[in-house]
Order: C-alpha cells, then sequence, then structure tokens
C-alpha cells in the first residue's frame, strides 16, 4: 500500500535524524515540527474527516496537558500512568462536548463558535482554582529521567513526540480504510444521505470528537514533558486553536500526508520571516494570517492539491 | 452583600456597559443579517478603531466624541474594501470558509497591530473620564451614560436607515432572496459591502464611547468578539432591537456575575464565565435567540 | 409491509399533509403521483423519519416506526432516495455505493465488492472510479438508486427517480426497477413520468393539496374525475388508459 510505505519512509527518516544531526536548535525545530504536525493531525480528524471546523480545539489540549501535571505535580503518579490518563481526559472533554453540541444539531459557523466558547469557558476555569496554579499556572519538576518521560537528550523528545505522531499517522490511515472512516466522511460531504443509508450521524460525529480531543490531549501531554511550564493562556488560549486549524488546512484536509506537509509549510514559513524581520513580534503570525485567507481563496484543498490527483 | 445600593449600581453599571456590547452587536447583527456572515474579524476591527480614537486624541487632540464622524467614516472604508475586495471573493460558497477568512483577517489585524503599536497598554486621559453623576445613590461614569444614549441613537439609526431609506430596501431584498435581489437589478455585491461598512462604522461609534473609560492594546479585540456573538446570538440574529436587549442582558449579567463570584471568592472572571455560559446555553436550547425568527 | 394513517403534518400553519392513508403491500410496485406541492416528497420525509407526523400513525413491517431517526428506519430495512441527487459529491462511485453496503458488511473490502456488484447490475460498471460529481444527470439518478439498493432494503422509496432523464435513459430505467421488484424488494415511487407509473405500478395513489384523492389500480386512476380534474387532464387521461390497457392486460 502507497500509504503505508510512505508513512513508514517519514518514520525512518525521522528517526534517524538525531543520528545525523546534533545541533540542539536543528533538533528543536525538528521537534516543533512534529509538534505541529500532531496538532494538525487531531484537528484532521474532526475537522478535514468530519466536516466539523472547531475554533477551540485547544479545550482538548490543555486538558490533556493540566491533567498530566496535576496528577504528577499533586498526586505523585507516575509520568507514563499519568499519560493514558490525560489522553482519556481529552476524549472525556471530546464527549461532552460534543454531546452536547451534536445532540442540538450544531453545525457549521455555530458549532465553531461554540468549541471557542467551551475553550473560553476551560480557561477562565484554569484561571480560578488553585490546584490548577490559577494564573500562575503550573510548573513540572525537572526529573530527567524516561521514566518520567523526560529525556536528557532532544533525542528523546523526538522519538517521544514521534511515537505520538506515528499513532496519528495510524488513526489516519485507519480512517481511510475502515467503515467508520468511510461513515465520517459521508457524514461530512452529506448528511441528510448518510442518514438516509443508514448511518448513525449523532454517534460518528461523537465518535470522531472523542479521537481528536484524545490526539490533541497528547500534544497537551507532550507540551508540559518537553517546555515543563503551563499557564491557562498557554493552555487554552486560541494560539494552540489556530495552529491546530492552519497546518491541515495549509497542507489539505481530509488527507493522509496534509498534516505533515501543512507543518513543514508552516515551519518554513516562520524561519523564513524569521530571518527577514527578525524576531519583531507579531509578524510571522500576521503571516499565518494571511496564508489562512490565500489558502481559502485560492487553495482549498491545500498544498496536497498540487500534488494528488484529488484529496481523499 | 445584598446591599440595595451595591445591587443598584452593578445593575446600572452592567447598563452601561451592555449599552457598549450592544453598540459592538449592532454592527454585527446586522452583517449577519445581511451577508449570512458570521464575522469572526469583528473584535480585532474594533481594536483597530480604538487605535484610531486613541492616536486621533494623542495625536492631533481631538475628542472622542468629536471624532465620531471621522472614525465611522474610516472604519466604513475599511469595512466596504475589506468585504468588496478580500471576504467577498474568498467564500467559495461554504459557511465555513467565510469563518476561516474572517478568522485569518482577525489574525493579520491582530498581529499588525502588535508589530506596529507593540504590546503595551495604552489609555487616554479625556477632562471627564472621571466626572461621574449620581443616580439614586448609585455613581455612574459620564462616558458610560454617554454609551448608552449612544446605543439608543445608533440602533434607532439603523432602524430608520433599514425601514426608511432606499438602500435599506435593496437590504432588505438581498437579506432575504439574494437571488431574487440580482434579478431586479440590484447590485448585490455593492449592498454586502454597503452593510459590511455599515457595520464596521457601528464598531467606530462603540470605539468612540469605549475608548475614554477603557483601553487598548493588540489583542484587546479577541476579548470581545465572544461577547459580541453572545449579545448577538441572545438576541437573534439580524434584530436591532435584539442587539440592544442582548447587549443589556449581558452586561447585567456579567456584572452581576462578576459581583457573584467576588462574594465567592472566585475572583471577577466569574463574570465572563455567565456570557460564555449564556452563549453556549442560548445555542444549544434556543438559537434563534429572544427575538430571532426561527430559521 | 407499510401501513400508515391518517398522517397530518404542518409547516408554520399551513397544512402540508392532512390525514393521509397508505397501504403498501409486499412485492408490489406502488405509484404515488399528484401536482407539484401537493405534499409527496413531504410523505417520504415522514415515512423515512426525516419528518415526524404531528398526527396520525406509521407501521412498518408491523413495527410502529413514527418518530424513528432515518438511520434506524433504514436498518430495518426501508431506504429513500432523494427528489434532488445528494451523492457524496468529493467521492468516487464505488465509494458512494459502499456506504449503502456498509450497512450490512463490516469490512471494507467486503463493501467495496458489494458496491462492485450493485453498479454492476445498473450498469455503473464502467463509473467505478469517477467522481460522482463528474456524472451525467441520468449516471447520479442510477447512483442514487443504486446507494439504495447496497443497503438491502425491504422497501424502497423512490423520489422522482425518472425525472430529468431522456427518453431513452427512462426507457432504461424501466426494466431496472421491473428487475428489483423480481428480485423481492417492494417498491414505492414518487413520478411525474405517467408513462412510466402507468406501466409500472400495481397500485397508484393520488396526492393533491395534502390530501389523498385516489387510490387503486392504473387504468382506474386514469378514469378517476377527480384525478382528472386536479391533475391529469383529459387528453393525458385518454392516452393513459390506453398504456394501462396496454401494459396490464
Amino acid at each position: 500500500m502507497r500509504s503505508l510505505a510512505g508513512v513508514a519512509a517519514f518514520a525512518v527518516a525521522t528517526a534517524l535524524v538525531p543520528a545525523f544531526v546534533t545541533s540542539g536548535a536543528v533538533l528543536n525545530a525538528v521537534i516543533l515540527t512534529l509538534y505541529a504536525v500532531l496538532l494538525g493531525q487531531a484537528w484532521n480528524v474532526l475537522g478535514g474527516y468530519g466536516g466539523q471546523f472547531s475554533f477551540g480545539h485547544a479545550v482538548f489540549f490543555g486538558t490533556g496537558g493540566y491533567v498530566m501535571a496535576v496528577l504528577q505535580i499533586r498526586y505523585g503518579l507516575s509520568a507514563w500512568l499519568a499519560m493514558p490518563a490525560a489522553i482519556g481526559a481529552g476524549a472525556a472533554v471530546g464527549a461532552l462536548v460534543g454531546a452536547l453540541t451534536f445532540r442540538y444539531g450544531l453545525r457549521g459557523s455555530y458549532f465553531a463558535l461554540v468549541t471557542l466558547a467551551f475553550a473560553e469557558v476551560f480557561r477562565i476555569l484554569a484561571n480560578t482554582f488553585a490546584f490548577t496554579g490559577a494564573g500562575v499556572g503550573l510548573m513540572l519538576p525537572l526529573a530527567d529521567t524516561p521514566a518520567q518521560l523526560q529525556f536528557g537528550s532532544r533525542a528523546g523528545y523526538l522519538y517521544l513526540i514521534l511515537g505520538f505522531v506515528l499513532a496519528g499517522f495510524a488513526v489516519h490511515l485507519w480512517l481511510g480504510h475502515s467503515r467508520f472512516g468511510a461513515r465520517l466522511t459521508a457524514v461530512r460531504d452529506n448528511e441528510a444521505s448518510a442518514s438516509a443509508l443508514g448511518v448513525n450521524v449523532f454517534r460518528v460525529k461523537l465518535g470522531a470528537i472523542m479521537i481528536s480531543g484524545a490526539l490533541m490531549a497528547a500534544g497537551g501531554v507532550f507540551y508540559i514533558q518537553y517546555l515543563h511550564y503551563l499557564d491557562p493562556a498557554i493552555a487554552y488560549g486560541p494560539a494552540v486553536s489556530v495552529e491546530a486549524l492552519l497546518v491541515p488546512i495549509v497542507g489539505g484536509m481530509g488527507t493522509l500526508f496534509g498534516p505533515l506537509l501543512g507543518a513543514v509549510a508552516l515551519h518554513a514559513l516562520s524561519e523564513g520571516t524569521r530571518n527577514l524581520f527578525g524576531d519583531a513580534p507579531g509578524i510571522s503570525l500576521a503571516l499565518y494570517g494571511v496564508v489562512l485567507i490565500v489558502m481559502v481563496r485560492y487553495m482549498p484543498r491545500g498544498l496536497i492539491g498540487l500534488f494528488a490527483r484529488r484529496g481523499r | 452583600m445584598a446591599d440595595p445600593t451595591i445591587l443598584f449600581a452593578a445593575f446600572l453599571n452592567g447598563l452601561t456597559q451592555g449599552a457598549v456590547y450592544a453598540l459592538i452587536a449592532l454592527g454585527l447583527t446586522l452583517i449577519y443579517g445581511v451577508l449570512h456572515i458570521i464575522n469572526f474579524a469583528h473584535g480585532a476591527a474594533l481594536m483597530v478603531a480604538l487605535y484610531g480614537v486613541y492616536y486621533l486624541f494623542t495625536g492631533l487632540g481631538i475628542d472622542p466624541f468629536l471624532a465620531l464622524p471621522i472614525v465611522m467614516g474610516a472604519m466604513f472604508a475599511l469595512g466596504y474594501a475589506l468585504q468588496r475586495f478580500v471576504i467577498g471573493r474568498a467564500s467559495h460558497g461554504r459557511d465555513e470558509n467565510i469563518l476561516l477568512v474572517t478568522l485569518g483577517l482577525a489574525i493579520v489585524m491582530e498581529n499588525v497591530a502588535l508589530y506596529v503599536f507593540r504590546a503595551d497598554t495604552r489609555t487616554i486621559e479625556t477632562a471627564y473620564a472621571f466626572a461621574t453623576v449620581d443616580i439614586l445613590g448609585a455613581l455612574v461614569a459620564i462616558p458610560k451614560l454617554a454609551a448608552l444614549g449612544g446605543a439608543l441613537a445608533m440602533a434607532a439609526a439603523l432602524f430608520l436607515l433599514i425601514t426608511r431609506t432606499d438602500l435599506g430596501r435593496a437590504i432588505r431584498a438581498v437579506a432575504k432572496e439574494r437571488q431574487g435581489a440580482r434579478l431586479v437589478g440590484i447590485d448585490v455585491d455593492h449592498v454586502f459591502a454597503m452593510s459590511f461598512g455599515i457595520g464596521f462604522a457601528c464598531l467606530g461609534a462603540a470605539a468612540c464611547f469605549l475608548m475614554p473609560a477603557y483601553y487598548v492594546n493588540p489583542t484587546v479585540g479577541s476579548g470581545f468578539v465572544l461577547i459580541a456573538f453572545t449579545t448577538v446570538v441572545l438576541g437573534g440574529m439580524g434584530s436591532f432591537g435584539g442587539a440592544l436587549a442582548g447587549g443589556f442582558v449581558v452586561g447585567i449579567a456579567e456584572s452581576f456575575g462578576g459581583l457573584a463570584g467576588i462574594a465567592l471568592g472566585a475572583g471577577e472572571n466569574m463574570g465572563q464565565l455567565a456570557i460564555f455560559t449564556i452563549f453556549i446555553a442560548v445555542l444549544l436550547f434556543r438559537p434563534q435567540g429572544l427575538f430571532g425568527a426561527r430559521t | 409491509m407499510l401501513v400508515a394513517r391518517a398522517l397530518s403534518i404542518r409547516f408554520g400553519g399551513v397544512a402540508a399533509l392532512q390525514q393521509v392513508s397508505l397501504a403498501v403491500e409486499a412485492r408490489r410496485i406502488v405509484g404515488l403521483i399528484g401536482p407539484n406541492g401537493a405534499g409527496k416528497t413531504t410523505l417520504f420525509a415522514l415515512l423515512s423519519g426525516f419528518l415526524r407526523p404531528e398526527s396520525g400513525s406509521i407501521a412498518f413491517r408491523s413495527r410502529d416506526i413514527a418518530g424513528m431517526p432515518p438511520h434506524a428506519i433504514c436498518r430495518l430495512g426501508m431506504t429513500r432516495t432523494f427528489q434532488i441527487v445528494q451523492p457524496f459529491a468529493g467521492q468516487t462511485v464505488r465509494d458512494n455505493i459502499a456506504i449503502g453496503a456498509h450497512l450490512h458488511h463490516r469490512r471494507r473490502t467486503a463493501a467495496l465488492h458489494a458496491a462492485e456488484e450493485v453498479a454492476t447490475r445498473l450498469g455503473l460498471a464502467a463509473d467505478l472510479d469517477q467522481l460522482a460529481a463528474n456524472l451525467t444527470i441520468a449516471g447520479r439518478k442510477r447512483l442514487e438508486l443504486a446507494r439504495a439498493l447496497a443497503t438491502q432494503p425491504q422497501l424502497l422509496l423512490l423520489d422522482e427517480v425518472l425525472a430529468g432523464l431522456n427518453p431513452q435513459e427512462i426507457a432504461d430505467m424501466i426494466p431496472i426497477v421491473r428487475a428489483i421488484r423480481a428480485d423481492g424488494v417492494t417498491i414505492v415511487m414518487i413520478e411525474h413520468v405517467m408513462q412510466a407509473v402507468m406501466s409500472l405500478a400495481d397500485d397508484v395513489h393520488v396526492l393533491a393539496n395534502g390530501r389523498m384523492i385516489a387510490s387503486g389500480p392504473p387504468a382506474a386512476i386514469a378514469e378517476d374525475p377527480a384525478v382528472i380534474e386536479a391533475y391529469l387532464g383529459r387528453g393525458t387521461a385518454d392516452k393513459l388508459r390506453l398504456a394501462a390497457g396496454l401494459a396490464h392486460g
């Protein structure tokens, strides 16, 4: 299968990077790009394959990050035990948001807005309660041992994020070859038809948002383990939500390699602007906004549209 | 805490704050009513208008209230151009695409502002900024009262525009039946752009009323986006009276929510929480709002 | 197989259907005709679960289905097509039909295989890898039918499956519909192409202004003065009586 071979090639190539590259800066760039891939993959499941555009995907990210942090810091749980709990929490929040919004038939722009509202609600809650550190946030103590999912070298983190991304690829491959995936894209393309053909639209959407939430929570898990710090603005703020949707829109929504392509392209863009304009605040993000407008206007199928005969 | 004076003050505070929300929402509801666009750039556009008021005052010494026609005119032009040359071209018919484009515009505006103005928060100090009036024991700031008057005046003006003028008739036709309007010779693209421009002009007015009592920084807009949407959704998309009513309800809810939060020791954020909870609840249970038509 | 009794529904004060009753026996082809706006598609929407009746009952294979959601009714064995075809536009013909097939096939390969079989039966084999959006109107109508067939229904609701087709395409479709019934599927079809209805249908029901104004065999319907008044017109009625006589001997 061509797609499986492609993913395998990517996996091998990425796994070999630490063998050839020792520069911390370059490794960091690769790690952050992969992290963006993961966020994009998460959004892609619900938005690209499912057709439900969320503007508040940070709600899952922040939940994953905070659960991971709180379980370790306040309850002394091992990172390896906290991880599945955090990812499960992402899926649970997905179920909550999905059960409410899809049950009442929210779609399109209203759905996008409501997800944003949920992210804001969570941000305010995180800002209020002491156990999430309120406005100060949470700091993950350094442990520097793989037993606590922390690594002395960048290479370790690279493999961690690569693992998550490969899980994301596995989900995408599964969507492309399963009954659930077929039903999901059918719901995206025409809900009434899908319903008339026996597809339980609510259940399908709910499944998609839970999977999407889980992957996004994995992003939050990685974030806290790598950067050791989380606060409400980072966890639930618009930056994460925008990055998550921008990546697949640029790369190609509803495709296997779209998130990878989009993350690489956006990273190249931000590196390019940094070289041109220095570290001036706002320039690279402003460019992201321009890219978003340009993509929607001229390349709604994303960069993948340039390569493939058609996206799947 | 249940001291009637405090409650009344919170009520008046909410009412006047709500008037500002209503001003912001009036433009949004017009844009939605006519173009069926959820304008995500509304908050960022408000921020741009606020900077405009700021520089007119600090650079040219023009008082915000006197600057009303300038700011409204400039914002109208901005809105017209954006709709005509950017948003209108990009939609390809899908609802979500327009949402994405307006999101992109919001990101661009916010970050260009960040680059140009830096992140510092700025305020202006007008002579009357702290003048207050005593209403039944509660002190209300003059600028806020002006905002209340402004909101009512704006709503009335919009209502007259829509019902009594040729443009208003064209707008109503396009809002009701796009293709039909095109067939009878109405320049639909122009009407869209005019509506967008008018919506932005309302933002200009809101900025003039808001700036004396508030502040501006590049990210201030995103704080207003959801509040504006809550107001519009609560009042009913496309209804001016609804935007007014919605604004007042949201303002009062925020005020009392904040009061409750302080009483409970949870801080002022509870006010915002109240707003977003209203928003989610309305969309789930009564999406047509208080005054909107059931779609 | 299907018994609908006294169905009524209003849209914002306008009665779309009033006290409409319909009985369909197994393995029959039933025609549903009437002027535009009579409520035929609304009736289909009620039967298939897309709308909820305000009063009345619907029993399908002895089960009360009024108020059940569309996907549940489809799983019970009743599938509908849409008057304005609604394909999954960006997907291939094969993938489109496979959605229907997935109702009974869990594995992707099995569903795709079943989709190919259905496509072949309906003459779509050559188009399997085409995007649904690229098909002609006739192709899209066949696709709509193929998707519904893939769900292996016991009762098929066809909404104007012949609309927009030229006479040759219509002539090609008629034996297909007959073959579907021969396979054991009961069919209720909304149609405006009168010749087709009269030659295919065992029973015909006439809906006008939200009410059922006549029911019976095609020949009788063609002679019914109320039907002629409301819908057919004299000239058409004469032609149809002739055609019905020839088709049913």
